[in-house]
């Protein structure tokens, strides 16, 4: 016990020194990154859980369902296989920087079910469809799995999925060269600018919207 | 009148080209004329509302299926040689070689082109328009701008459109009663594009905070996602710009 309190001591005098103190947190930064990069998702990872979702929508359209119940499950895939915090993030963008904590997570939930209403809605237009994935390529800190959309009413088009390369959950979905997280930060940027920029009013809205 | 359009057009050209090379993407917004603009997309929207959803929605109810999808493949069809030759213009041989020969099985085949046996075998629609023929010559995309009658758009695609509208075969191979139903189908087939989209399109128009921002929005990323070709386009920082807060 004496060791240890001596030891204490002296790593305590130690952290006087600043760098030693930044030392500290940079191990303790390092360890945290560590495991999750020993975890990292590979592309095959990426493209065998994308698979699963596509599988899952096209099933849920598929259904036959009606579609509020339709909804309800497009949120649960949504919360299952988003990574629904970092896509709040980024779709609030700079506004996220003001945010408080607990704002941001109200609005991660918000967000999470207005997606689901607003685009589960229009999957009655893709009844009788069905998604294949064709390839998986990397780019940065990502993995950007391509499939192909393909329904009785139109010309296939392409639908790519963004996916972290940390967790293996997806943080965008690109159609046809539109990003989803650049459309919805227009719309929530929007949202808030008429709303005087308060967030809170923008979260409760939201509750409402889709 | 007629004297004066080549010079017009070789004033166009000359302004819009910007040299040879790899044409390259725009990126971000280009948006001087936002005021007029909004202006212009005020009066679409209101447009829609009174006339082209009603008259959609009209010609849905009142038409069935099959002849509405069979008028679009007949204009879609009577769009192909057009296509062709911007395809010859843009020195894209192959494409021009798919769409003249998914215009020939069409027209044989497919009884006039009212049906597509094309999309079956492979010859799927590979549209173009003399706006792209501008981007692979070089030319850049301009600004972005909102006219009525035409839609979102940028000035080299208003060019574009424009020139389109003179240079189309249709109206040098058809003889003149009979082009006059040219203009008839197009905006049948368009009245059936905006029923098929409608619930996007009403998302779009009439649930958005910012109608204006977001049609712009999903007009450049699209436009650029075709012109590229389909290849992505590099999304930059989007995803990484915030990164730190989550460490």
């Amino acid at each position: 016990m004496a060791t240890y309190m001596t030891f204490m001591m002296k790593a305590l005098s130690k952290m006087q020194d600043r760098r030693s103190v930044l030392f500290g947190l940079a191990a303790i930064g390092a360890a945290s990154v560590f495991p999750m990069r020993a975890f990292a998702f590979s592309p095959a990872q990426a493209e065998a859980q994308i698979t699963k979702v596509v599988a899952d929508i096209t099933s849920i359209i598929n259904s036959g369902k009606p579609v509020s119940s339709m909804i309800g499950s497009f949120e649960r895939l949504f919360a299952t296989y988003a990574d629904v915090p970092r896509v709040a993030q980024l779709v609030l963008g700079a506004d996220n920087r003001r945010a408080t904590p607990a704002e941001r997570t109200a609005f991660a939930k918000s967000f999470q079910g207005y997606m689901a209403r607003k685009y589960g809605k229009r999957f009655r237009e893709f009844i009788g469809g069905k998604i294949t994935v064709n390839k998986t390529r990397t780019v940065k800190t990502y993995y950007e799995v391509v499939t192909t959309a393909q329904t009785a009413q139109w010309a296939p088009y392409e639908v790519i999925f963004v996916v972290a390369n940390t967790n293996g959950r997806f943080i965008d979905i690109v159609i046809e060269g539109i990003s989803l997280i650049k459309a919805e930060r227009t719309e929530i940027g929007a949202m808030l600018d008429r709303r005087g920029g308060n967030i809170s009013q923008m979260i409760e809205d939201l509750q409402k919207a889709g | 009148m007629n004297s004066r359009l080549p010079f017009l057009l070789a004033l166009v050209f000359s302004g819009l080209l910007g040299g040879c090379g790899t044409p390259e993407i725009a990126s971000g917004i280009n948006d001087p004329y936002e005021e007029v603009n909004r202006r212009n997309h005020e009066k679409i929207v209101n447009g829609d509302r009174s006339f082209l959803r009603p008259a959609a929605y009209g010609y849905a109810g009142a038409v069935p299926k099959p002849v509405r999808t069979g008028i679009s493949n007949f204009a879609a069809n009577l769009g192909l040689p057009s296509d062709v030759l911007n395809n010859l213009l843009q020195l894209r041989l192959p494409d021009a070689m798919h769409n003249s020969v998914r215009f020939l099985v069409n027209s044989t085949v497919g009884l006039g082109g009212v049906l597509d046996p094309g999309s079956r075998i492979g010859l799927t629609a590979r549209d173009t328009d003399f706006g792209e023929t501008l981007h692979v010559w070089g030319a850049g995309e301009g600004v972005y701008v909102v006219f009525p009658g035409v839609g979102p758009s940028t000035t080299r695609d208003v060019v574009g459109k424009g020139v389109d509208l003179l240079i189309n075969p249709v109206w040098y191979l058809v003889g003149l009663p009979e082009v006059l139903a040219y203009p008839v189908v197009v905006g049948l087939a368009a009245l059936d594009t905006r029923y098929s989209f409608g619930e996007t399109v009403d998302s779009l128009l009439y649930d958005s905070a910012d109608s204006y921002a977001q049609t712009r929005l999903l007009y450049l990323e699209n436009r650029r996602f075709q012109l590229s070709g389909g290849v992505q386009e590099e999304n930059g920082d989007l995803y990484d710009l915030y990164d730190e807060s989550f460490e």
